[in-house]
């Protein structure tokens, strides 16, 4: 059987999606920013009733999109990183990392962050949104808690009524 | 597939494989031409397509892109233009039906004569068309028939006299539809079923709408999009006459001493230079790219760009003036199971004098959002961007909220243009194109008009909150419109009633270009009746000459 260029480049990127889902490992991160920038991720969309960046995982999309079509924001992502460092620092002199901040001060942090690091801030949090909806074979949206957060199931095909108010009755 | 030599002298090449080109591709095959079709975007199927967000909505898989092809932007002339991306249109086999919404709206008879109608609009360069509603009432039926649009005729109390019905019922209105339905009545306005381009049930060998949710910015992995690249492309390829080659970035039309088009030169996959001789060229590169061809391919005839003696080229650019409004209801809709639109008004659509501006829109009932977008861009100003309380209204607000888009007019502005950059280029070498745009004051009052009018809606139908975004000049389009009018005046516009170019007889172009007024958006209908009526026109030129 002939395999085309596409469907070996999609054999790779299911193969890399089930290596994530499997193993911790990481292409651009190292384990110790995976870490910091999770953190960032769990403030944007926490964990509490329902999963959120972390359950998801978020950072394993992040740490994707930093390897393939976001390659360019890498030096965003190193420089803001150092600020966030720097601002934990001044914050909260007693701190190691920004992992183990407890939530109020992680909000606290991220609040300062959003004004002082605009950019960086803004990439981290565009990129948890994406992480948590996309399709999960991109390593975030694991088992699809984020498309569960939201009510959407997957499928190909459905058939109406769609929901309250195109039902006979509802009316 | 045939395939022509470049030495070849075809009957026709056509520039652009989209709502027009594909339509006057098939037409002219099927009327004995030979014909070579060239497209500067790939050739998708199916298979290519699937309901990744990421990849289609923010990689511009199926639009231009932007890095490749730069455009730079300006609000007036007084402005160095930036590299900003503000012209978006479809970019492959099938142009923009592959991805759009597929509404699928006629014209008003009205709208081809609003100068008569209304007098002159101070600042504005609104002119009459040169054919009337009767006359491109057959075309419009045959798109209808030939490309297979669903919808209910008759529905629509504005809507012209039509001499056919649909081919296809309408798809049943889903949440949106019904709650429209329940705030037209109580507030005496006409809703009626969206005609959209895909297919409610089995049509010409393709099979009916499967409700998966994707359409607008994707292509259809079920065919049911009745998108030129399933429809008329296929056509002319089968009549063993019409070669279709892809990634072809044309950047030159030449002329002869006389000033006739002799052929078009082009880049292909590899980036060599192609010289294609034909006997005639049609443009239906979109109302962006089409002027910026005509300015690029200057010669010493034409030394502002070809068919621009007059220097109307590129001149009364339209965009894509509309907004959204959303409201979130007690119960989930699902609103992202199904075809975006099932229901529409029109019944601010014509002008009207008691308002005070020119102008006025139609109104439908959608779901413009997917997670991703709905989450980034989609939500009220005063919910938080993160944390606990950005996380708990997506969740709850994704399965119960609607949306109303307004299509509004945009008023065609002589300042309001494409033309070529100074400086930038594109990567081909090419000078980029520089867009130039700044609403007219009307269309600004026009939409504000019409989004208090999607807010009442809203609130009639039960919703318990409703947001939308601030009036403000358009700065990004993806309709694309009024860059090389139609007209009867060689002064004043760039082809005639017959898409023919007034300065070069074998110069023919055909698609959002022609357009004089912008009508309430929606263009894609009106283009292909268009493409479908100057094709016959076409024929009838080469049979003479």
């Amino acid at each position: 059987m002939k395999v085309s260029r596409r469907e070996l480049a999609l054999i790779g990127v299911w193969a890399r999606a089930e290596a994530a889902q499997s193993s911790p490992s990481f292409r651009f991160f190292d384990a110790a920013s995976a870490r910091e920038i999770e953190a960032i991720a769990s403030a944007i969309i926490p964990s509490g009733d329902s999963p959120g960046a972390r359950e998801a995982g978020v950072i394993h999309f992040i740490d994707r999109a930093l390897e393939t079509f976001d390659r360019d924001q890498r030096p965003l992502y190193q420089r803001g990183l150092a600020q966030a460092q720097t601002l934990r620092r001044r914050l909260f002199p007693a701190s190691r990392d920004l992992a183990s901040l407890n939530s109020a001060d992680l909000i606290r942090l991220m609040e300062t962050l959003e004004k002082e690091s605009a950019e960086f801030f803004e990439a981290v949090r565009v990129h948890t949104i994406m992480g948590f909806f996309a399709d999960p074979s991109y390593g975030g949206n694991r088992d699809q808690v984020g498309w569960r957060h939201i009510g959407l199931t997957t499928g190909h095909h459905f058939t109406a009524p769609f929901g309250y108010y195109d039902a006979p009755e509802a009316e | 597939m045939i395939a022509y030599r470049p030495r070849d002298v075809v009957d026709f090449a056509i520039i652009g494989a989209g709502a027009a080109g594909g339509v006057v591709a098939k037409e002219l095959a099927a009327a004995g031409f030979s014909v070579v079709l060239l497209e500067q975007g790939p050739n998708f199927t199916e298979k290519d397509y699937s309901h990744d967000e990421r990849k289609f909505m923010f990689d511009r898989v199926l639009t231009n892109n932007h890095r490749q092809q730069p455009n730079t932007f300006r609000v007036t002339d007084k402005e160095k233009a930036v590299v900003q991306p503000a012209v978006g249109y479809g970019r492959q086999v099938g142009g923009g039906t592959v991805h759009f919404t597929g509404n699928y709206w006629r014209l008003h008879p009205g709208d081809f004569n609003e100068r008569s109608r209304w007098g002159a609009v101070p600042g504005a360069n609104l002119s009459d068309w040169p054919i009337t509603y009767e006359e491109l009432e057959p075309y419009y039926t045959k798109a209808e028939q030939e490309l297979g649009i669903s919808g209910l005729g008759g529905a629509n109390p504005f809507d012209g006299p039509r001499s056919r019905p649909y081919p296809l019922p309408p798809m049943p209105a889903k949440g949106s539809g019904v709650l429209f339905d329940r705030a037209a009545k109580k507030l005496g306005l006409h809703s009626f079923p969206a005609p959209l381009a895909i297919l409610s049930q089995p049509y010409r060998g393709r099979g009916a709408c499967a409700n998966c949710g994707f359409c607008e910015g994707f292509g259809c992995e079920m065919r049911a999009k009745s998108s030129t690249a399933v429809t008329v492309i296929p056509a002319a390829l089968r009549t063993g006459r019409c070669e279709l080659r892809t990634g072809a970035v044309v950047s030159q039309i030449e002329t002869d001493a006389l000033g006739r088009v002799t052929g078009v030169v082009y880049f292909d996959a590899r980036k060599a230079s192609i010289r294609q001789r034909a006997k005639a060229v049609v443009v239906c590169a979109n109302g962006a790219e089409t002027p910026r061809l005509l300015l690029l391919s200057k010669s010493a005839r034409f030394p502002h760009g070809l068919a621009n003696g007059h220097g109307v080229v590129g001149k009364n650019l339209m965009w894509d003036t509309g907004m959204l409004a959303m409201g979130l209801f007690e119960q989930p809709l699902n609103e992202y199971k199904g075809v975006q639109v099932t229901r529409v008004l029109h019944d601010y659509y014509d002008s009207d004098g008691k308002r005070g501006f020119f102008g006025g829109g139609g109104i439908d009932a959608r779901f413009d959002w997917y997670p991703m977008g709905f989450a980034l861009d989609g939500l009220p100003k005063d919910v938080p961007r993160w944390g606990s309380g950005f996380k708990s209204f997506v969740g709850e607000a994704f399965t119960r909220t609607m949306s109303l888009c307004g299509h509004t007019t945009c008023l065609p502005v002589e300042g309001n243009r494409i033309d070529l950059d100074p400086a930038q280029k594109d990567a081909w070498g090419l000078p980029a194109l520089r867009a130039t745009f700044k609403n007219h004051p009307d269309d600004l009052k026009t939409l504000r008009f019409v989004l208090d009018r999607q807010l009442e809606i809203l609130a009639a139908a039960g919703a318990r909150r409703v947001w939308s975004d601030e009036v403000k000049d358009v700065a990004f389009s993806v309709h694309l419109m009024g860059t090389c009018r139609m007209g009867n005046d060689p002064r004043t516009s760039v082809v005639n009633r017959d898409h023919q170019a007034h300065e070069v007889p074998n110069l023919f172009l055909v698609d959002g270009s022609s357009f004089v007024t912008s009508g309430r958006q929606q263009p894609t209908c009106t283009i292909q009746a268009l493409a479908y009526r100057a094709s016959e026109k076409m024929v009838a030129w080469a049979r003479r000459a």
